[in-house]
Protein backbone atom coordinates (compact mmCIF):
# COMPACT_ATOMS: atom_id res chain seq x y z
CA UNK A 1 0.00 0.00 0.00
CA UNK A 2 1.35 3.63 -1.04
CA UNK A 3 0.57 5.74 2.41
CA UNK A 4 1.72 9.38 2.48
CA UNK A 5 0.95 11.35 5.60
CA UNK A 6 0.97 15.17 5.47
CA UNK A 7 2.01 16.74 8.49
CA UNK A 8 2.77 19.90 10.29
CA UNK A 9 5.19 21.24 12.52
CA UNK A 10 3.73 23.55 15.17
CA UNK A 11 4.00 25.35 18.36
CA UNK A 12 3.94 22.94 21.78
CA UNK A 13 0.44 23.12 23.43
CA UNK A 14 2.40 24.02 26.55
CA UNK A 15 3.98 27.53 24.79
CA UNK A 16 2.40 30.52 26.18
CA UNK A 17 2.03 32.62 22.89
CA UNK A 18 4.06 36.11 22.41
CA UNK A 19 3.40 38.58 20.13
CA UNK A 20 6.45 40.90 18.22
CA UNK A 21 6.30 42.66 15.38
CA UNK A 22 2.70 41.49 14.40
CA UNK A 23 3.46 38.33 14.08
CA UNK A 24 4.11 34.90 16.84
CA UNK A 25 7.05 35.21 18.67
CA UNK A 26 9.18 31.77 17.48
CA UNK A 27 12.02 32.49 19.42
CA UNK A 28 13.07 29.73 22.33
CA UNK A 29 9.70 27.98 21.80
CA UNK A 30 9.82 24.65 21.36
CA UNK A 31 8.09 22.71 18.36
CA UNK A 32 6.43 19.57 18.09
CA UNK A 33 4.15 17.41 15.34
CA UNK A 34 0.66 18.60 15.41
CA UNK A 35 -0.68 16.63 17.93
CA UNK A 36 -3.64 15.46 15.46
CA UNK A 37 -0.87 14.43 12.39
CA UNK A 38 0.41 12.09 15.42
CA UNK A 39 -2.55 10.57 14.67
CA UNK A 40 -2.06 10.13 11.08
CA UNK A 41 1.46 9.15 11.46
CA UNK A 42 0.49 6.22 14.17
CA UNK A 43 -2.62 4.87 11.49
CA UNK A 44 -0.47 4.95 8.97
CA UNK A 45 2.54 2.87 10.24
CA UNK A 46 -0.24 0.32 11.59
CA UNK A 47 -2.03 0.32 7.93
CA UNK A 48 1.52 -0.69 6.74
CA UNK A 49 2.03 -3.01 9.35
CA UNK A 50 -1.23 -4.73 8.20
CA UNK A 51 -1.28 -4.23 4.42
CA UNK A 52 2.81 -3.93 3.50
CA UNK A 53 4.12 -0.97 1.35
CA UNK A 54 5.63 2.36 2.43
CA UNK A 55 4.71 5.76 4.68
CA UNK A 56 6.18 8.64 3.20
CA UNK A 57 5.44 11.56 5.76
CA UNK A 58 5.31 14.95 3.63
CA UNK A 59 5.46 18.63 5.08
CA UNK A 60 5.20 21.92 3.40
CA UNK A 61 7.57 24.33 5.34
CA UNK A 62 10.75 25.73 6.47
CA UNK A 63 14.19 23.80 6.84
CA UNK A 64 13.64 23.84 10.64
CA UNK A 65 10.76 20.99 9.78
CA UNK A 66 13.38 18.57 9.50
CA UNK A 67 13.86 18.13 13.08
CA UNK A 68 9.89 17.52 13.49
CA UNK A 69 10.06 14.69 9.82
CA UNK A 70 12.81 13.34 11.62
CA UNK A 71 10.59 12.25 14.51
CA UNK A 72 8.16 10.80 12.01
CA UNK A 73 10.64 8.61 10.69
CA UNK A 74 11.81 7.71 14.37
CA UNK A 75 7.96 6.56 14.75
CA UNK A 76 8.41 4.23 12.05
CA UNK A 77 7.56 6.13 8.56
CA UNK A 78 9.85 4.60 5.59
CA UNK A 79 10.77 8.35 3.68
CA UNK A 80 10.58 12.05 4.49
CA UNK A 81 9.80 15.11 2.10
CA UNK A 82 10.38 18.65 3.00
CA UNK A 83 8.66 21.04 0.78
CA UNK A 84 10.36 24.36 1.17
CA UNK A 85 8.10 27.22 0.42
CA UNK A 86 9.67 30.16 1.47
CA UNK A 87 9.71 31.84 -1.74
CA UNK A 88 5.67 32.16 -1.17
CA UNK A 89 5.68 35.19 1.39
CA UNK A 90 2.45 34.13 3.62
CA UNK A 91 0.63 31.60 2.09
CA UNK A 92 -2.58 30.47 3.47
CA UNK A 93 -4.66 26.95 3.77
CA UNK A 94 -5.32 27.61 -0.50
CA UNK A 95 -1.40 27.87 -0.99
CA UNK A 96 -0.42 24.73 1.24
CA UNK A 97 -3.10 22.63 -0.96
CA UNK A 98 -1.93 23.42 -4.07
CA UNK A 99 1.45 22.81 -3.21
CA UNK A 100 0.83 19.38 -2.10
CA UNK A 101 -1.40 18.13 -4.94
CA UNK A 102 1.58 19.02 -7.13
CA UNK A 103 3.59 16.87 -5.68
CA UNK A 104 0.86 14.27 -5.00
CA UNK A 105 -0.37 13.88 -8.29
CA UNK A 106 1.63 11.72 -9.85
CA UNK A 107 2.47 9.83 -6.62
CA UNK A 108 0.00 7.19 -7.30
CA UNK A 109 -1.28 7.21 -2.98
CA UNK A 110 -4.05 4.82 -2.21
CA UNK A 111 -3.96 6.36 0.80
CA UNK A 112 -3.61 9.88 2.73
CA UNK A 113 -3.66 10.68 5.98
CA UNK A 114 -3.67 14.09 7.83
CA UNK A 115 -5.02 15.82 10.93
CA UNK A 116 -8.14 17.04 11.60
CA UNK A 117 -6.93 20.29 12.56
CA UNK A 118 -3.82 22.06 13.53
CA UNK A 119 -3.53 23.14 16.78
CA UNK A 120 -1.64 26.80 15.47
CA UNK A 121 -3.93 27.73 12.12
CA UNK A 122 -6.92 25.97 13.04
CA UNK A 123 -8.82 26.29 9.73
CA UNK A 124 -8.96 22.23 8.64
CA UNK A 125 -9.19 23.30 5.46
CA UNK A 126 -6.02 21.71 3.94
CA UNK A 127 -7.01 18.11 3.88
CA UNK A 128 -10.22 18.62 2.12
CA UNK A 129 -9.26 21.11 -0.12
CA UNK A 130 -6.08 18.49 -1.31
CA UNK A 131 -8.29 16.04 -1.60
CA UNK A 132 -10.63 17.96 -4.38
CA UNK A 133 -7.23 19.05 -6.12
CA UNK A 134 -6.69 15.25 -6.43
CA UNK A 135 -9.76 14.53 -7.43
CA UNK A 136 -10.46 11.96 -4.76
CA UNK A 137 -12.87 11.35 -2.05
CA UNK A 138 -12.26 12.71 1.89
CA UNK A 139 -13.44 11.55 4.72
CA UNK A 140 -13.14 14.18 7.68
CA UNK A 141 -12.28 13.80 11.66
CA UNK A 142 -11.95 9.72 11.57
CA UNK A 143 -11.92 7.58 14.70
CA UNK A 144 -11.77 4.33 13.39
CA UNK A 145 -10.48 2.91 9.81
CA UNK A 146 -10.87 -0.70 8.16
CA UNK A 147 -9.36 -0.87 4.93
CA UNK A 148 -10.41 -4.24 3.06
CA UNK A 149 -9.18 -4.60 -0.66
CA UNK A 150 -9.84 -1.26 -2.07
CA UNK A 151 -13.04 -0.56 0.00
CA UNK A 152 -12.81 1.28 3.32
CA UNK A 153 -15.03 1.03 6.51
CA UNK A 154 -15.05 4.52 8.84
CA UNK A 155 -15.84 5.86 11.49
CA UNK A 156 -16.22 9.19 12.25
CA UNK A 157 -17.10 11.62 14.59
CA UNK A 158 -19.68 14.00 13.85
CA UNK A 159 -20.11 16.25 17.26
CA UNK A 160 -20.04 13.21 19.64
CA UNK A 161 -22.68 11.35 17.53
CA UNK A 162 -20.79 8.38 15.26
CA UNK A 163 -20.95 8.29 12.01
CA UNK A 164 -19.74 5.24 10.10
CA UNK A 165 -19.21 5.68 6.33
CA UNK A 166 -17.93 3.42 3.28
CA UNK A 167 -15.58 4.95 0.97
CA UNK A 168 -13.00 3.03 -2.16
CA UNK A 169 -9.30 4.07 -2.18
CA UNK A 170 -7.52 6.02 -3.48
CA UNK A 171 -9.07 8.36 -0.62
CA UNK A 172 -8.02 11.09 1.59
CA UNK A 173 -8.96 10.99 5.61
CA UNK A 174 -8.39 13.64 8.39
CA UNK A 175 -7.93 12.05 12.17
CA UNK A 176 -9.30 13.19 15.27
CA UNK A 177 -8.64 12.09 18.42
CA UNK A 178 -9.51 8.67 19.48
CA UNK A 179 -8.60 6.89 16.59
CA UNK A 180 -5.68 5.56 18.32
CA UNK A 181 -2.63 6.16 20.75
CA UNK A 182 0.38 7.48 19.07
CA UNK A 183 3.31 5.50 19.59
CA UNK A 184 6.40 7.19 21.25
CA UNK A 185 9.93 7.10 18.86
CA UNK A 186 12.22 3.87 20.09
CA UNK A 187 15.34 4.14 20.40
CA UNK A 188 16.07 1.88 17.45
CA UNK A 189 14.03 3.75 15.66
CA UNK A 190 15.92 7.00 16.20
CA UNK A 191 18.97 5.70 15.62
CA UNK A 192 17.09 4.40 12.19
CA UNK A 193 15.90 7.79 11.23
CA UNK A 194 19.24 9.69 11.70
CA UNK A 195 20.40 7.48 8.53
CA UNK A 196 17.21 7.95 6.39
CA UNK A 197 17.39 10.55 4.05
CA UNK A 198 14.82 13.65 3.90
CA UNK A 199 13.80 14.57 0.26
CA UNK A 200 14.01 18.22 -0.09
CA UNK A 201 12.23 20.21 -2.77
CA UNK A 202 11.82 24.02 -3.50
CA UNK A 203 8.78 25.27 -5.52
CA UNK A 204 10.66 25.36 -8.49
CA UNK A 205 10.87 21.36 -8.19
CA UNK A 206 7.38 20.93 -8.61
CA UNK A 207 5.03 20.86 -11.90
CA UNK A 208 2.69 23.40 -10.32
CA UNK A 209 -0.14 24.35 -12.29
CA UNK A 210 -1.36 27.59 -10.55
CA UNK A 211 0.07 30.51 -8.94
CA UNK A 212 -0.03 29.46 -5.36
CA UNK A 213 -0.34 33.13 -3.96
CA UNK A 214 -2.59 33.07 -0.63
CA UNK A 215 -6.56 33.91 -1.52
CA UNK A 216 -6.66 35.34 1.82
CA UNK A 217 -4.53 37.90 4.12
CA UNK A 218 -3.40 38.67 7.81
CA UNK A 219 -4.03 41.79 8.63
CA UNK A 220 -3.43 41.95 12.35
CA UNK A 221 -2.78 39.93 15.31
CA UNK A 222 -2.98 40.24 18.56
CA UNK A 223 -3.40 38.39 22.26
CA UNK A 224 -6.62 38.21 24.25
CA UNK A 225 -7.02 40.84 27.17
CA UNK A 226 -5.62 39.42 30.06
CA UNK A 227 -8.21 38.22 32.69
CA UNK A 228 -7.69 39.05 36.16
CA UNK A 229 -8.23 36.84 39.51
CA UNK A 230 -11.78 36.36 40.03
CA UNK A 231 -13.25 35.86 43.55
CA UNK A 232 -12.80 32.90 46.04
CA UNK A 233 -15.95 33.02 48.03
CA UNK A 234 -15.79 32.21 51.10
CA UNK A 235 -17.37 30.38 54.85
CA UNK A 236 -19.63 27.39 54.97
CA UNK A 237 -19.99 25.61 51.72
CA UNK A 238 -23.78 25.77 51.56
CA UNK A 239 -23.70 29.31 51.88
CA UNK A 240 -20.93 29.63 49.59
CA UNK A 241 -23.60 27.34 46.99
CA UNK A 242 -26.13 30.03 47.63
CA UNK A 243 -23.61 33.16 47.16
CA UNK A 244 -22.76 31.53 44.17
CA UNK A 245 -25.62 30.88 42.53
CA UNK A 246 -26.83 35.07 43.87
CA UNK A 247 -23.85 35.84 42.10
CA UNK A 248 -24.76 34.35 38.72
CA UNK A 249 -27.98 36.06 38.44
CA UNK A 250 -27.50 39.29 39.96
CA UNK A 251 -23.45 40.31 39.01
CA UNK A 252 -22.70 38.29 36.17
CA UNK A 253 -26.26 38.15 34.66
CA UNK A 254 -25.93 34.54 32.91
CA UNK A 255 -28.98 33.05 35.09
CA UNK B 1 -23.16 48.81 -2.11
CA UNK B 2 -25.73 46.29 -1.48
CA UNK B 3 -24.51 42.75 -1.23
CA UNK B 4 -25.88 39.39 -2.27
CA UNK B 5 -24.90 37.15 0.60
CA UNK B 6 -25.54 32.92 1.19
CA UNK B 7 -26.41 31.87 4.31
CA UNK B 8 -26.17 28.04 4.19
CA UNK B 9 -29.00 27.13 7.05
CA UNK B 10 -28.21 23.64 8.49
CA UNK B 11 -31.19 21.31 10.34
CA UNK B 12 -31.10 19.10 12.96
CA UNK B 13 -33.69 17.08 14.25
CA UNK B 14 -36.08 18.54 12.67
CA UNK B 15 -35.00 22.59 13.59
CA UNK B 16 -32.30 24.73 12.13
CA UNK B 17 -29.67 24.91 14.46
CA UNK B 18 -29.32 28.68 16.27
CA UNK B 19 -25.47 29.24 14.41
CA UNK B 20 -27.54 29.19 11.44
CA UNK B 21 -29.20 31.71 12.73
CA UNK B 22 -26.39 34.08 13.88
CA UNK B 23 -24.71 33.67 10.30
CA UNK B 24 -27.72 34.87 9.29
CA UNK B 25 -26.80 38.05 11.74
CA UNK B 26 -23.47 38.33 9.96
CA UNK B 27 -24.71 38.02 6.18
CA UNK B 28 -27.06 40.69 7.42
CA UNK B 29 -24.33 42.60 8.22
CA UNK B 30 -22.05 42.18 4.88
CA UNK B 31 -24.87 42.88 2.67
CA UNK B 32 -25.08 45.91 3.77
CA UNK B 33 -28.71 47.07 3.09
CA UNK B 34 -28.47 44.06 0.00
CA UNK B 35 -30.08 40.95 0.06
CA UNK B 36 -29.54 37.90 2.39
CA UNK B 37 -30.34 34.48 0.91
CA UNK B 38 -31.19 31.31 3.19
CA UNK B 39 -30.52 27.96 1.67
CA UNK B 40 -32.00 24.97 2.91
CA UNK B 41 -30.62 21.08 1.33
CA UNK B 42 -33.06 18.53 1.54
CA UNK B 43 -37.16 18.36 1.27
CA UNK B 44 -37.63 20.54 4.36
CA UNK B 45 -40.85 22.18 4.72
CA UNK B 46 -42.07 26.15 4.46
CA UNK B 47 -42.34 26.79 8.07
CA UNK B 48 -38.56 26.05 8.69
CA UNK B 49 -37.38 27.97 5.22
CA UNK B 50 -40.08 31.01 6.69
CA UNK B 51 -38.09 30.84 10.36
CA UNK B 52 -34.74 31.75 8.34
CA UNK B 53 -36.88 34.93 7.02
CA UNK B 54 -37.87 35.70 10.92
CA UNK B 55 -34.54 35.60 11.69
CA UNK B 56 -33.30 38.32 8.56
CA UNK B 57 -33.30 36.17 5.55
CA UNK B 58 -35.05 37.88 2.73
CA UNK B 59 -36.18 34.80 0.74
CA UNK B 60 -34.97 31.26 0.68
CA UNK B 61 -34.08 28.70 -1.44
CA UNK B 62 -35.05 24.91 -0.81
CA UNK B 63 -32.60 22.87 -2.89
CA UNK B 64 -34.39 19.63 -3.18
CA UNK B 65 -32.77 15.93 -4.37
CA UNK B 66 -33.36 12.44 -2.50
CA UNK B 67 -29.66 12.27 -1.88
CA UNK B 68 -29.74 15.75 0.49
CA UNK B 69 -31.68 14.06 3.27
CA UNK B 70 -28.61 13.16 4.88
CA UNK B 71 -25.17 14.90 5.24
CA UNK B 72 -22.63 13.11 2.30
CA UNK B 73 -20.09 15.96 1.29
CA UNK B 74 -20.34 14.98 -2.36
CA UNK B 75 -23.95 15.45 -2.73
CA UNK B 76 -23.91 18.60 -0.98
CA UNK B 77 -20.74 20.06 -2.61
CA UNK B 78 -22.54 19.38 -5.94
CA UNK B 79 -26.23 20.96 -4.95
CA UNK B 80 -24.46 24.39 -3.25
CA UNK B 81 -21.96 24.44 -6.24
CA UNK B 82 -25.20 24.35 -8.42
CA UNK B 83 -26.57 27.40 -6.17
CA UNK B 84 -23.53 29.51 -6.05
CA UNK B 85 -23.56 29.53 -9.75
CA UNK B 86 -27.07 30.42 -10.21
CA UNK B 87 -26.85 33.16 -7.67
CA UNK B 88 -23.55 34.08 -7.80
CA UNK B 89 -23.58 35.44 -4.39
CA UNK B 90 -20.97 38.12 -3.21
CA UNK B 91 -20.84 36.14 0.31
CA UNK B 92 -21.65 32.99 1.95
CA UNK B 93 -21.37 32.28 5.38
CA UNK B 94 -22.65 28.80 7.31
CA UNK B 95 -21.75 27.73 10.92
CA UNK B 96 -18.30 26.36 12.21
CA UNK B 97 -20.11 23.05 12.95
CA UNK B 98 -19.04 19.30 12.02
CA UNK B 99 -20.87 19.89 8.56
CA UNK B 100 -19.63 23.40 8.02
CA UNK B 101 -15.99 22.20 8.91
CA UNK B 102 -16.44 19.49 6.20
CA UNK B 103 -18.20 21.44 3.20
CA UNK B 104 -16.70 24.67 3.32
CA UNK B 105 -13.45 23.67 2.37
CA UNK B 106 -14.64 21.26 -0.39
CA UNK B 107 -16.56 24.52 -1.82
CA UNK B 108 -13.82 26.81 -1.38
CA UNK B 109 -11.28 24.37 -3.28
CA UNK B 110 -13.92 24.37 -6.17
CA UNK B 111 -14.72 27.78 -6.67
CA UNK B 112 -10.70 28.32 -6.35
CA UNK B 113 -11.74 31.08 -3.18
CA UNK B 114 -10.30 32.12 -0.23
CA UNK B 115 -11.74 30.68 2.78
CA UNK B 116 -11.53 32.14 6.65
CA UNK B 117 -12.47 29.33 9.05
CA UNK B 118 -14.05 29.61 12.64
CA UNK B 119 -14.58 33.42 12.53
CA UNK B 120 -15.99 34.90 15.93
CA UNK B 121 -16.93 38.32 14.90
CA UNK B 122 -16.48 40.54 11.39
CA UNK B 123 -16.35 44.45 10.86
CA UNK B 124 -17.21 45.87 7.28
CA UNK B 125 -14.41 48.38 6.53
CA UNK B 126 -14.88 49.66 3.44
CA UNK B 127 -14.88 47.22 0.57
CA UNK B 128 -13.44 44.62 3.14
CA UNK B 129 -15.05 42.70 5.72
CA UNK B 130 -12.55 41.81 8.10
CA UNK B 131 -13.03 38.64 10.39
CA UNK B 132 -11.85 38.26 13.77
CA UNK B 133 -10.69 34.45 14.24
CA UNK B 134 -8.79 32.68 17.48
CA UNK B 135 -5.42 30.48 16.27
CA UNK B 136 -3.45 28.99 18.64
CA UNK B 137 -6.63 27.78 20.48
CA UNK B 138 -7.59 31.24 21.64
CA UNK B 139 -4.36 31.95 22.85
CA UNK B 140 -4.46 34.73 20.22
CA UNK B 141 -6.60 36.41 17.59
CA UNK B 142 -5.93 37.33 14.01
CA UNK B 143 -8.36 39.71 11.66
CA UNK B 144 -7.92 38.08 8.57
CA UNK B 145 -9.57 39.18 4.61
CA UNK B 146 -9.91 37.45 1.84
CA UNK B 147 -8.34 38.68 -0.84
CA UNK B 148 -9.53 36.22 -3.62
CA UNK B 149 -12.73 34.29 -4.56
CA UNK B 150 -16.13 34.96 -2.43
CA UNK B 151 -16.37 36.37 1.17
CA UNK B 152 -16.24 33.24 2.70
CA UNK B 153 -16.53 32.44 6.28
CA UNK B 154 -17.45 29.93 8.62
CA UNK B 155 -18.73 31.33 12.29
CA UNK B 156 -18.12 29.56 15.70
CA UNK B 157 -21.65 29.27 17.73
CA UNK B 158 -22.20 31.58 20.31
CA UNK B 159 -20.59 34.64 19.01
CA UNK B 160 -21.87 36.28 16.88
CA UNK B 161 -25.67 37.48 18.26
CA UNK B 162 -28.64 36.54 16.10
CA UNK B 163 -31.11 38.92 15.24
CA UNK B 164 -34.40 38.98 17.16
CA UNK B 165 -37.16 37.05 15.52
CA UNK B 166 -39.37 38.74 13.65
CA UNK B 167 -42.72 36.34 12.76
CA UNK B 168 -44.08 39.36 10.33
CA UNK B 169 -41.16 39.31 7.98
CA UNK B 170 -42.47 37.77 4.95
CA UNK B 171 -39.95 36.83 1.98
CA UNK B 172 -40.46 33.71 -1.12
CA UNK B 173 -39.41 30.42 -0.90
CA UNK B 174 -38.50 29.03 -3.76
CA UNK B 175 -37.24 25.38 -4.30
CA UNK B 176 -34.97 24.45 -6.74
CA UNK B 177 -34.31 20.76 -8.32
CA UNK B 178 -30.63 19.91 -8.34
CA UNK B 179 -28.77 16.81 -10.12
CA UNK B 180 -26.69 14.96 -8.32
CA UNK B 181 -24.45 11.98 -9.26
CA UNK B 182 -21.88 9.85 -8.70
CA UNK B 183 -21.37 10.08 -5.00
CA UNK B 184 -17.85 8.39 -3.63
CA UNK B 185 -19.00 7.75 0.15
CA UNK B 186 -21.91 6.50 1.46
CA UNK B 187 -23.18 6.76 5.01
CA UNK B 188 -24.20 3.48 6.34
CA UNK B 189 -25.00 3.95 9.75
CA UNK B 190 -25.19 7.02 12.95
CA UNK B 191 -24.87 6.40 16.00
CA UNK B 192 -26.19 8.89 18.50
CA UNK B 193 -24.01 8.82 21.49
CA UNK B 194 -24.23 12.57 22.73
CA UNK B 195 -24.98 12.14 26.70
CA UNK B 196 -27.37 15.18 26.43
CA UNK B 197 -29.55 16.96 24.28
CA UNK B 198 -27.57 19.79 24.61
CA UNK B 199 -24.65 20.28 21.55
CA UNK B 200 -21.64 21.21 23.50
CA UNK B 201 -20.30 23.54 20.85
CA UNK B 202 -23.65 25.56 21.32
CA UNK B 203 -24.21 24.90 24.74
CA UNK B 204 -25.16 28.19 26.65
CA UNK B 205 -23.88 26.82 30.16
CA UNK B 206 -21.63 23.91 30.18
CA UNK B 207 -20.49 22.01 33.40
CA UNK B 208 -16.75 20.57 33.03
CA UNK B 209 -14.54 17.57 34.90
CA UNK B 210 -11.83 16.82 35.14
CA UNK B 211 -9.64 13.88 36.70
CA UNK B 212 -11.01 15.32 40.21
CA UNK B 213 -14.24 13.57 39.15
CA UNK B 214 -12.92 10.60 40.00
CA UNK B 215 -15.31 7.91 37.75
CA UNK B 216 -17.74 7.49 35.05
CA UNK B 217 -20.03 7.90 38.12
CA UNK B 218 -19.35 11.49 39.25
CA UNK B 219 -19.87 12.40 35.72
CA UNK B 220 -23.62 11.05 36.43
CA UNK B 221 -23.47 14.07 39.00
CA UNK B 222 -22.03 16.87 36.69
CA UNK B 223 -24.54 15.42 34.02
CA UNK B 224 -27.44 15.93 36.54
CA UNK B 225 -25.77 19.52 37.14
CA UNK B 226 -25.90 20.20 33.35
CA UNK B 227 -29.36 18.94 32.81
CA UNK B 228 -31.18 20.85 35.42
CA UNK B 229 -29.63 23.79 33.94
CA UNK B 230 -29.79 23.07 30.00
CA UNK B 231 -26.54 22.71 29.32
CA UNK B 232 -23.72 19.95 28.16
CA UNK B 233 -21.08 18.21 30.23
CA UNK B 234 -17.72 18.56 28.80
CA UNK B 235 -13.86 17.40 29.95
CA UNK B 236 -10.33 17.95 30.51
CA UNK B 237 -8.30 15.75 28.96
CA UNK B 238 -6.99 13.68 32.29
CA UNK B 239 -10.63 12.45 32.78
CA UNK B 240 -11.06 11.44 28.95
CA UNK B 241 -7.79 9.74 29.07
CA UNK B 242 -8.58 7.75 32.43
CA UNK B 243 -11.51 7.00 30.53
CA UNK B 244 -14.38 8.39 32.66
CA UNK B 245 -16.04 9.88 29.65
CA UNK B 246 -15.57 10.49 26.03
CA UNK B 247 -13.04 12.00 23.81
CA UNK B 248 -16.24 13.58 22.40
CA UNK B 249 -16.68 15.75 25.64
CA UNK B 250 -13.31 17.16 25.45
CA UNK B 251 -12.18 20.64 25.74
CA UNK B 252 -8.91 22.36 24.97
CA UNK B 253 -6.13 22.39 22.81
CA UNK B 254 -6.73 18.99 21.18
CA UNK B 255 -10.63 18.58 21.29
CA UNK B 256 -13.53 21.60 21.21
CA UNK B 257 -13.24 24.92 21.82
CA UNK B 258 -16.41 26.63 23.35
CA UNK B 259 -17.69 29.92 24.66
CA UNK B 260 -20.84 29.34 26.49
CA UNK B 261 -22.35 32.28 28.70
CA UNK B 262 -21.36 29.93 32.06
CA UNK B 263 -18.65 27.35 32.26
CA UNK B 264 -18.43 25.31 35.86
CA UNK B 265 -15.05 23.73 35.79
CA UNK B 266 -15.27 20.76 38.47
CA UNK B 267 -11.96 19.06 39.61
CA UNK B 268 -9.80 20.41 36.78
CA UNK B 269 -6.79 21.74 37.61
CA UNK B 270 -6.15 23.79 34.38
CA UNK B 271 -3.80 23.03 32.60
CA UNK B 272 -2.69 25.93 29.46
CA UNK B 273 -4.13 22.72 27.13
CA UNK B 274 -7.58 23.27 29.40
CA UNK B 275 -7.70 26.72 29.17
CA UNK B 276 -7.08 27.53 25.52
CA UNK B 277 -10.08 25.74 25.41
CA UNK B 278 -12.57 27.87 27.32
CA UNK B 279 -10.56 30.78 28.33
CA UNK B 280 -13.06 32.57 26.25
CA UNK B 281 -16.17 31.62 28.22
CA UNK B 282 -18.20 35.07 29.34
CA UNK B 283 -18.43 33.95 33.08
CA UNK B 284 -16.23 30.84 34.81
CA UNK B 285 -16.93 29.04 37.91
CA UNK B 286 -13.73 26.83 39.01
CA UNK B 287 -14.83 24.32 42.12
CA UNK B 288 -11.68 22.48 43.08
CA UNK B 289 -10.56 20.94 46.47
CA UNK B 290 -6.50 22.51 45.95
CA UNK B 291 -6.37 26.40 46.33
CA UNK B 292 -3.60 26.61 44.50
CA UNK B 293 -5.06 24.97 41.24
CA UNK B 294 -4.41 27.34 38.39
CA UNK B 295 -7.76 27.57 37.22
CA UNK B 296 -8.47 29.86 39.89
CA UNK B 297 -6.74 32.10 38.18
CA UNK B 298 -8.49 32.94 35.13
CA UNK B 299 -11.90 31.80 37.02
CA UNK B 300 -14.71 35.01 38.13
CA UNK B 301 -15.80 32.93 41.07
CA UNK B 302 -13.70 30.16 43.19
CA UNK B 303 -15.45 27.42 45.56
CA UNK B 304 -12.47 25.72 47.61
CA UNK B 305 -13.69 22.41 48.32
CA UNK B 306 -14.63 18.69 47.84
CA UNK B 307 -16.56 18.50 44.36
CA UNK B 308 -18.97 15.69 45.44
CA UNK B 309 -20.15 18.06 48.28
CA UNK B 310 -20.35 21.22 46.38
CA UNK B 311 -22.29 20.30 43.40
CA UNK B 312 -25.12 18.60 45.54
CA UNK B 313 -25.07 21.29 47.41
CA UNK B 314 -25.95 23.72 43.67
CA UNK B 315 -27.96 21.12 42.79
CA UNK B 316 -30.26 21.31 45.70
CA UNK B 317 -30.09 25.34 45.49
CA UNK B 318 -30.94 25.55 42.06
CA UNK B 319 -34.05 23.28 42.40
CA UNK B 320 -34.94 25.42 45.24
CA UNK B 321 -34.54 29.07 43.47
CA UNK B 322 -35.76 27.26 40.16
CA UNK B 323 -34.03 29.20 38.00
CA UNK B 324 -34.91 26.97 34.86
Amino acid sequence: MNIFVIMKRTFDTEEKIMISDGQVDESGAEFIINPYDEYAIEEAIVLREKHGGEVTVVTVGEDEAEKVLRTALAMGADKAVLINDEEIQDGDSFSTAAILAAFLKDKEADIILAGNVTVDGSSGQVGPRLAVELGIPAVTSITKLTIDGYQALIERDVEGDLETVEAQLPLLVTCQQGLNEPRYPSLPGIMKAKKKQIETFDLDDLDLEEDVKAKSKMLDIFLPPVKGAGRILEGELGQQAKELISLLKTEAKVM
Amino acid sequence: MAKKVLVLGEVRQGEIRNVSFEAIAAARQMADGGEVVGLLLGNHSDPLANEMIHYGADRVIVAQHTDLETYVPDAYSQAIMQVIKAENPYGFILGHTSIGKDISPRIAARLKSGLISDAISLEVNGDQVVFTRPIYSGKAFEKKVITDGIVFATIRPNNIPSLEKDESRFGEVTSLNVEIKDLRTIVKDVVHKATSGVDLSEAKIIVSGGRGVKSKDGFNLLQELADLLGGAVGASRGACDADYCDYSLQIGQTGKVVTPDLYIACGISGAIQHIAGMSNAKVIVAINKDPEANIFSIADYGIVGDLFEVIPLLIEEFKSVAVY
